[in-house]
């Protein structure tokens, strides 16, 4: 026989259920977002505007940055209820949940930053003070972030940063921005070139420019940016060692790629869940379409996806709290959550018809919002590389 | 919340992966080839603790619970589905275990951990598959007996079964059609059973799998599983919420198991001057097939941990089963394809995962019925 003990005295037990708290964080951050998020939200993906007041909101009940240890400012909780969190604020609408990435970069501060920064750049945050965002892709520099060619150049105590950067979250209107840029372009090793390096925006030679007419989370802010000399002190250097920056970004990925998972889980569940309410009410042939079996069958395989991605997605947050960042399991939740994202998007626009296709019912939105997933934080085939290399080592 | 499994989980895990690469892959090619049920390697299993992990202790079982039935399943899957089956013999024990009264647990329950019966459940008929209230099989009353006539088809363990949970029904009258069937424990050496082993199968084709008939045959009325008669139905979808899951997960196990011989395969062959595994068209295939069994085991534990904190969730276990089966096909497809003419060939043991996988959509519920179960539990009546 085995060696097997009785049940009860494991010493630690698989749990796959939320704890009260967590469940109350769910909760708390479902009620906000659909008592604040709906009047506003066609509006604000229409102008293309900041939801400045919904962010201020958000603050002042503690959902912005609640990973931030409480000694600077946030609720010392951990990613998995960041992902929750962000989840919730999807399922009602993407573009105006994206005020919880105002705190972009600042896990970097939280990992790698000296005292005095976490001190000076994580509290505004979680306050409403302050917006920050990453800056690592450039024009020619997307998926493939190591020929990024931002450069600072040492100036005595002083970095002067010159270059551009394309795609930038938060770019108009952040405060701080942490930047990926060339510190060490001598290095023998491409991945021990470059630093991250804490830029205020209102420096000199900063310049920002605001990029309309995205297709999705329009209510998202991204800019193209450029440095022209932007003078920054030396120790606004993330850390206190040039040419980490490399692998503080891929660290910054693995704990945002979840939290993209999140969105993309998020924004399938509302879909799939104004799918049901539409297709309960609307009659065709004399009966609702809930009674088709064609229906009911889109509907389970939409659900059964959305709970497949959702549990991938808890996996990795809760991994990542406990310590056990696994690279593979993050890039699987990212990819099979963007694809799924995507696809429920998309089907339940379809079953919507006609009306899913026009503005009154957000289905559309939801459509543009979703695709989002699969491109930014590394697009989708950047997760399957991931994902093939931990499979097949170096081939 | 926690979603490391514990040291005794990762423990059973282990022994149950070193058992199935010892044993199963000497037998596992002629099995499949001859149809035959490997009896040797299933006492094995026995001694070794892997059947009936979920049987209490009182019951002469470990008294674990089905997440650790769902391992053990998965582990032997990932090597040869169609060996794995030897884990099949307690099925209808969960008939027993919810229902059964105590001295039918003592009775039928202590055999099957320790090597000493096999059992099966007979449900499907000719003419009532999904469609499962419309089991025709009559047990008639008479006197402290039931006289069973009717014919049961597609009967895992059919033929090898020394006993068998029967649906019957019991209450022609009953109201609806929900409320007319109930379980009767039927031992095969009576008089009036008869089984046929239904050959040339597609896939997991170790396992026994045989049509039956019971003429006339005498079954005394304590023989009813639990006290009551009418309630056959719901018992039964009770069970298949928890026999849903290992099947469920075996699908996961084949797809892993072709997952890892086709990571290994694109290592080896060369095409083009380069390992095939070089390509991106390659790696992005083994990527894709990898996260789909990731998210297919996800749920699967999920399901299987419910189950046994007492949350069964019939909406998460059919996603479970519907999502492991069709990732099984998926993925195993691929495997062939990576491996090419040699995956179409009878000796690489590629080809015998193709067919393995397919009954995972099948078997316990098809695929369509886990869907219609999950739309129910959406969208309501």
């Amino acid at each position: 026989m085995l060696m097997i003990c009785s049940k009860h005295s494991m010493e630690k037990m698989m749990d796959f259920e939320l704890t009260p708290r967590q469940k109350q964080i769910r909760m708390a951050a479902k009620e906000f977002a659909e008592g604040e998020f709906p009047p506003v939200a066609r509006e604000y993906d229409r102008k293309e505007e900041f939801p400045r007041e919904l962010w201020k909101k958000a603050c002042e009940l503690g959902f912005i940055g609640l990973f931030i240890k409480k000694e600077y400012g946030g609720l010392g909780l951990g990613f998995l209820e960041f992902a929750m969190v962000m989840e919730e604020f999807w399922r009602v609408d993407p573009g105006c949940g994206n005020i919880l990435l105002t705190t972009f970069g600042s896990e970097l501060i939280q990992l790698y930053g000296t005292e005095e920064q976490k001190k000076r750049y994580l509290p505004p945050l979680t306050r409403g003070r302050a917006i920050m965002g990453t800056a690592i892709t450039e024009p020619d520099a997307g998926s493939d972030i190591l020929s990024a060619l931002t450069l600072a150049k040492k100036e005595g105590d002083h970095y002067s940063i010159s270059g551009a950067k394309q795609f930038i979250t938060n770019g108009s209107i952040a405060n701080y921005l942490t930047v990926f840029c060339l510190t060490n372009p001598e290095a023998a090793s491409r991945l021990n070139r470059f630093g991250v390096i804490i830029v205020e925006t209102d420096r000199p030679g900063f310049g920002a420019i605001k990029i309309t007419g995205k297709m999705g989370i329009r209510a998202s802010d991204t800019a193209e940016l450029r440095f022209n000399d932007v003078k920054v002190p030396k120790e606004n250097l993330v850390g206190d060692k040039e040419g980490e920056g490399f692998s503080q970004i891929m660290q910054l990925f693995n704990i945002n790629r979840v939290i993209a998972a999140a969105q993309g889980v998020g924004v399938a569940q509302g879909a799939l869940e104004k799918a049901i309410q539409y297709i309960k009410k609307r009659k065709q042939f004399g009966q609702p379409l809930a009674t088709f079996q064609a229906i009911q069958f889109k509907i389970a395989e939409m659900a059964t996806w959305v709970e497949a991605a959702r549990a991938l997605t808890y996996q990795a947050g809760w991994m990542i709290d406990h310590g056990k960042v696994d690279p593979k399991r993050i890039s699987i939740a990212k990819s099979i959550a963007g694809e799924v994202g995507v696809k429920v998007t998309n089907d339940a626009l379809q079953l919507h018809g006609g009306y899913g296709y026009i503005g009154d019912y957000d289905m559309e939105r939801f459509y543009r919002d979703a695709k989002i997933v699969e491109i930014y934080e590394g697009a989708k085939e950047i997760e399957k590389n991931t994902i093939a290399r931990e499979l097949l080592g170096r081939v | 919340m926690d979603f490391e499994l514990t040291n005794e989980q990762k423990d059973i895990q282990k022994a149950a992966r070193e058992f199935a690469e010892k044993r199963f892959p000497e037998v596992a090619e002629e099995c499949d080839l001859n149809e035959t049920f490997p009896k040797a390697l299933w006492k094995k299993a026995c001694e070794l603790g892997f059947v009936g992990i979920f049987i209490p202790e009182a019951y002469g079982g470990p008294g674990l619970g089905f997440l650790e039935h769902a391992l053990i399943t998965e582990e032997f899957s990932r090597v040869d589905a169609g060996c794995g089956c030897i884990l099949t013999t307690t099925l209808g024990s969960e008939f027993i275990l919810f229902y059964g009264r105590e001295e039918q647990k003592r009775k039928y329950l202590s055999l099957l951990p320790r090597g000493e019966a096999i059992m099966g459940m007979a449900i499907t008929e000719p003419d009532a598959g999904s469609d499962v209230a419309s089991v025709s099989t009559v047990a008639r009353k008479e006197g402290d007996h039931y006289i069973i006539q009717g014919n049961k088809i597609f009967i895992t363990n059919g033929s090898i079964a020394d006993y068998l949970v029967i649906l019957c029904v019991t209450n022609e009258e009953g109201r609806d059609r929900s409320k007319r069937h109930s379980p009767i424990l039927v031992e095969t050496n009576r008089e009036g059973f008869e089984a046929n082993p239904l050959k040339r199968k597609l896939g997991m084709r170790a396992s026994d799998t045989a049509e039956i008939s019971f003429s006339e045959m005498k079954v005394p009325r304590e023989n009813l599983v639990g006290e009551v008669e009418g309630e056959g139905f719901y018992q039964l979808m009770t069970v298949f919420n928890h026999t849903r899951i290992a099947v469920a997960i075996a699908g996961v196990g084949i797809a892993q198991g072709g997952l890892e011989k086709a990571i290994q395969y694109s290592k080896q062959r060369k095409q083009f001057g380069s390992p095939i595994g070089s390509f991106q068209g390659i790696q992005f295939k083994l990527a894709e097939m990898a996260s789909l069994i990731e998210a297919a085991r996800v749920l699967c534990y999920q399901a299987a941990w419910m189950v046994d904190h007492g949350k069964i969730d019939p909406k998460l276990i059919s996603m479970a089963k519907w999502f492991a089966g069709e990732v099984g096909v998926r993925v195993i497809d691929e495997v062939v394809q990576i491996h090419g003419g040699y995956g179409y060939l009878g000796e690489y043991g590629i080809e015998r995962l193709y067919r393995d996988a397919k009954l995972v959509e099948i078997v316990e519920g098809t695929k369509e019925i886990e869907k219609l179960i999950i739309a129910r539990e959406l969208l309501g009546r």
